[in-house]
């Protein structure tokens, strides 16, 4: 369990990236986890497709705030068909620490609040 | 600290205590959400299904009755342990559905725009039956506010009951802040205004002394799983005149005196709302329970939860950051290190056996009031000793470390 606590899900903990709100967001999604109740929002601004500038609010546990960091600081770039590719094992991967199945939601509701977020921009296109 | 009673001797009653987690000794301390049960227990579930597996009430053969006698004496027991006459005291699945029993039979005869007191502290399940029935019924649901110190406003109580106020429904004793509320000072000021007194027992019975007369309750719901008991059973105590009057909340077999094509009479109380085939070995279980709790003494079991309370309030004190909520008067302590998320804290603690809970305790509306998302939260039983407050402190060190 401590092994979850890794040296660099602590650092973006503390020091979240891409931590706040934007001004003229493209796309804004929430997502909430019945377990805790936390929450996590994403917003985007899209430039022909692609992330051009990135935000995420909402307060969690390590897991779900550290995993948001590194999350929109990967995507910063990509474009919508490549976000629509993020599996939930290329999370898992990219924190690379071993999460028990009642984590899992935490690890997962900022790839669901993007997810959700590139599809409202895309459909609202 | 002063012997009350024997912890370790009383620890081997309790086969779950002696299983490792983690590779640790088990902490158990989540004794709000569930409480651990005694090999008494455990065997009278087992002793049912080997030797008197049967349905109640209807067959004409000794296993029935034999099953029958065990569940109703069952009810006695339970009954007399909260101060109650036999009929007096329901079967129900929990303490959840003991509310929504009274909640649902209550409001039938309500009028749109009938009052229903609560307050900010009600767990869920004291919560939302009341909201949606409010709906339903045209009600006005509302809400006594907390003081500063987490305890019941009994002047917002005061300046918010009135004449259309039909039914005050609180909790005992907090779930998430460990209040203990004032509930026979409540009693008078309900009964004076002409309203009923509703009473979530839940973290109550089983860790003090209750007796519902003396209370003042006009109806008290408590949990079996809360008090040694097993999961699915939970008991209703109401007072009998009140339950004569009330329309049943579940119908179908059991619950019926005669049923014929276009109507039925239903049975008397209780049974009247104990509709289907109850929990019967669980039922019996939970006298078990109750035989056990009376063995060791309710006094000694508030004293003793008293005493492992304060030792580890002294001890939980010293921890640099940490910010608790509530004035301790149950064995519930609710706190915050820092910003740590509790469910950080817990996974933590996990790692080293210690088992406790973070969250918002299912008492949503009340994390809004105290403007936190939850807390972590470790509540105590008769079989803590101060071994365990021990490991949960040395664990919220490490807490505080690999956070730092």
């Amino acid at each position: 369990m401590l092994d979850m606590y890794k040296e660099n899900i602590l650092e973006h903990w503390k020091n979240p990236r891409n931590f706040g709100k934007l001004q003229n967001a493209d796309s804004v999604a929430k997502e909430v986890n019945t377990l805790c109740g936390d929450e996590i929002q994403i917003e985007i601004r899209f430039n022909s497709s692609h992330v051009k500038e990135i935000a995420f609010s909402g307060q969690g546990c390590a897991i779900s705030q550290a995993t948001a960091s590194i999350l929109t600081e990967f995507v910063k770039n990509k474009s919508v068909e490549e976000i629509k590719e993020i599996r939930r094992e290329d999370i898992l991967e990219m924190l690379g620490i071993p999460i028990s199945p009642i984590r899992l939601k935490c690890a997962l509701i900022s790839l669901d609040a993007l997810k959700s977020a590139a599809s409202k921009y895309e459909n609202g296109k | 600290m002063q012997k009350l009673l024997n912890v370790n001797k009383l620890r081997e009653d309790f086969p779950i205590l002696f299983r490792k987690v983690n590779g640790k000794r088990l902490v158990y301390l989540d004794n709000a959400a569930t409480t651990q049960k005694p090999r008494q227990v455990i065997s009278a579930l087992k002793e049912f299904y080997e030797q008197h597996n049967s349905n109640v009430h209807r067959g004409v053969y000794q296993l029935s009755e034999e099953a029958t006698l065990a569940y109703e004496a069952s009810r006695g027991k339970i009954a007399s342990f909260v101060g109650a006459r036999p009929n007096e005291l329901i079967f129900t699945k929990n303490a959840t559905e003991a509310i929504n029993l009274v909640a649902y039979s209550l409001t039938w005869n309500l009028e749109s725009g009938d009052e229903i007191l609560i307050s900010q502290m009600e767990h869920h399940s004291n919560f939302v039956p009341w909201q949606q029935l409010a709906k339903i019924h045209g009600l006005n649901l509302k809400f006594v506010k907390i003081t500063q110190d987490g305890k019941l406003d009994l002047e917002n109580l005061e300046r918010q009951i009135n004449k259309r106020t039909k039914i005050v429904s609180l909790t005992h004793v907090s779930n998430a802040l460990g209040t203990v509320n004032p509930i026979h000072e409540i009693s008078k000021i309900s009964h004076d205004n002409g309203s009923l007194l509703v009473v979530d027992a839940a973290q109550s019975v089983g860790h003090m002394p209750v007796n519902v007369k003396k209370l003042g309750a006009d109806f008290l719901a408590f949990s079996g799983h809360k008090m040694l008991g097993p999961t699915g059973i939970g008991c209703l105590y109401g007072k009998q005149e009140l339950l004569e009057n009330m329309k049943p909340f579940l119908y179908g077999g059991d619950m019926i005196k005669e049923v014929k094509f276009d109507s039925t009479e239903f049975n008397e109380v209780p049974w009247k709302f104990e509709a289907g085939t109850q929990p019967i070995a669980e039922a019996i279980a939970l006298g078990v329970a109750v035989d056990y709790l009376k063995a060791v003494g309710m006094e000694n079991i508030l004293d003793y939860e008293k005493q492992i309370t304060e030792y580890a309030l002294e001890k939980i004190k010293e921890i640099e950051g940490l910010k608790i909520h509530g004035p301790f008067e149950a064995p519930i302590i609710s706190f915050n290190i820092g910003k740590v998320h509790s469910h950080d804290v817990s996974a933590i603690l996990d790692s080293e056996g210690v088992a406790i809970r973070g969250g918002h305790h299912c008492c949503m509306p009340l994390m809004q009031v105290l403007g936190i998302s939850g807390t972590a939260r470790a509540s105590f039983y008769l079989y803590n000793s101060r071994e365990d407050v021990d490991s949960l402190i040395e664990g919220l060190e490490k807490v505080r470390k690999v956070f730092s």
